[in-house]
């Protein structure tokens, strides 16, 4: 697990991880989507300030998984805990940022980036009003996906990328301690995809835990801790960074080194 | 203008006409949002019952009909909830049998025929009495309270049912808040505009507003001014012209739709001008950036499934 790339951050995160119990945790964990299961026992931890990507062919289960992580599928079997409490009597949303898979269907009314990334805020006002704090966060994540300029524009108006970004500032705009996020990259130009890694090696440095779905690693590729590669269900293969670092085609060393600015700012 | 305000029957149905002006879009917007729009006209049919009860009952139509179309909406939001694939025919069968359920019962009452449900049908907003104000202050105040307080909150229900329930928002609460509220919208715009058109004043200001707008909050404010704007000026057209109001007003909300639908295409590109002129150098890097990622994608593509 430990090699060069690993800073002094994520080895402190790590100690401490081991002391503290993991922010996700899952055993043997089934699931049904009508009378077909879906997942067949999964066993998936995800340790403070750990990146873990989940892979694996379409049908794999490996949505069904996050969603079931955040409570959205039923479980028909196996323990889920999240921060150490059963999901059951898990009641602190505001430490989890959830990024839905991005649908095009697009809501009734026009609504701008900074009310839907601001919508992210409820998580920790419930049904009180929103402040200057609030705001103040909002404004933070955007800057965070390079939208901070297109705030007051109409979600409508955004290409699928900067459409995936509004929904992932969304989720860091509650300053979560876990991000669980079904498919972040599909349909995600390169552009979106670098500023997408440029902020997730942020937060991941900040010591915030991520759980994705992804097809490919691309740029990611560096920030990502463990992969997950399900299959019909149930967990085939585990690999750490190295055995990662091996079968990535391109040398990742080129692609973190290169600035992520992405001129939209300027 | 002034002599409009003399009678108080008419000062009685503008200020119903001002606050079902600002009630209706104001939670119509929540259901355009949620693609729902049609929610209104069921409600509605729902509420026929309730108004035959009430003459049934001999009480006053107006609680009959907040009681049954509070009933109804919730009904429906549960056939949302669990019925996912029939829900439709399930939906629709509620609608008949409140119009029906209406009809029956009206001819079960003493004295009482079908030509009785006409006004609540089509709207007596020149015949709203006291006792009718304060049913419809209460109510309106009600409705107002749900859909400016929680704005955010049923926003967030309507935009992203489920990033909501992950953000920890009680969101069937929300939602039954909702379909109560819109319950009791429509019973109040009932005297203005009639069951059968009440939908019109919830959908229409809203679709008319958002052909120029680009965010939810202005949205919200256009179309609550321009419920505003329709309503009470289509009551005062009746007062002069002799025609009912409640067809005045939705078909002034019409004509003010479709002039904001000419208008929006050169609004759209007044603003584009202003956008093009605004960033004209980093708008074209950002292209050029994205041109070139576009292209780069295949060949970066990494899959290390295998």
């Amino acid at each position: 697990m430990m090699d060069e790339h690993t800073t002094t951050t994520q080895a402190a995160a790590r100690t401490a991880a081991q002391a503290a119990p993991p922010v996700l945790s899952l055993r043997g964990v089934t699931a049904s989507l009508g009378a077909r299961p879906v997942l067949r026992g999964i066993d998936l931890t995800v340790g403070r300030g750990e990146v873990v990507a989940l892979l694996g062919a379409n049908g794999s289960g490996k949505s069904t998984t996050v969603r079931a992580a955040v409570g959205q599928v039923q479980t028909s079997g196996g323990e889920l805990e999240l921060f150490g409490t059963p999901l059951r009597r898990f009641r602190d949303w505001r430490r989890v940022g959830y990024v839905p898979q991005r649908s095009t269907a697009a809501a009734g009314v026009p609504a701008t980036v900074r009310e839907v990334v601001a919508s992210g805020r409820l998580a920790r006002r419930r049904l009180g009003p929103l402040g200057r704090g609030d705001r103040a966060a909002v404004r933070r994540a955007l800057e965070l996906v390079g939208l901070a300029d297109r705030a007051r524009d109409s979600v409508n108006a955004l290409s699928g990328g900067q459409h995936q970004r509004v929904l992932i500032a969304r989720a860091l705009a509650a300053e979560p301690e876990l991000l669980v996020m079904d498919e972040p990259l599909a349909g995600v130009d390169l552009l979106s995809q670098r500023v997408l890694a440029e902020a997730l090696r942020e937060q991941s440095a900040e010591g915030v835990s991520v759980l994705l779905v992804l097809h490919e690693l691309g740029p990611l590729a560096p920030l990502i801790d463990r992969t997950v590669v399900l299959h019909d269900g149930r967990v085939e293969r585990v690999d750490g960074t190295a055995h990662l670092h091996d079968q990535a085609c391109h040398p990742h060393a080129g692609s973190s080194a290169e600035p992520t600015r992405t001129g939209l700012l300027t | 203008m002034i002599d409009i305000l003399q009678p108080a029957f008419m000062q009685r149905a503008l200020l119903a006409a001002l606050l079902v002006g600002v009630a209706a879009p104001a939670i119509g917007i929540y259901l355009v949002q949620r693609r729902q729009a049609i929610m209104g006209d069921g409600i509605g049919h729902v509420a026929l019952t309730g108004v035959a009860l009430g003459f049934l009952l001999s009480t006053s139509p107006v609680w009959t009909a907040v009681v049954v179309a509070s009933l109804g909406s919730v009904a429906m939001e549960l056939i949302r909830w669990y019925g996912r694939t029939r829900g439709d025919v399930a939906l629709a069968m509620l609608f008949y049998g409140g119009m029906a359920g209406g009809v029956l019962i009206i001819n079960l009452a003493p004295g009482g025929t079908t030509a009785d449900l006409l006004s609540p049908l089509f709207g007596s907003v020149m015949t709203v009495s006291p006792e009718d104000v304060t049913a419809i202050v209460v109510l309106s105040g009600l409705a107002l309270a749900v859909s400016f307080g929680l704005r955010r909150q049923l926003f967030a229900v309507c935009q992203d049912e489920e990033f909501a329930r992950v953000s920890g928002l009680p969101v069937r609460l929300l939602n039954l808040l909702l379909a109560v509220t819109a319950a009791v919208t429509v019973t109040v715009a009932m005297r203005v505009v009639g069951l059968l058109l009440v939908s019109a004043l919830m959908v229409i200001p809203v679709a008319a507003a958002q052909q120029v707008t680009r965010g939810f909050a202005t949205t919200m404010g256009l179309a609550v001014g321009m419920g505003v704007l329709v309503s009470v000026s289509g009551t005062a057209t009746s007062y002069y012209a002799d025609v009912p109001p409640g067809a005045t007003i939705v078909l002034l909300a019409i004509a003010l739709f479709a002039v904001l639908s000419a208008a929006a295409p050169l609004l759209n590109r007044a603003r584009l001008r202003a956008r093009a002129r605004g960033e004209e150098a980093p708008g074209r890097k950002d292209r050029a950036g994205e041109r070139e990622g576009e292209g780069r994608e295949a060949a970066e593509g990494v899959t290390v499934v295998r």
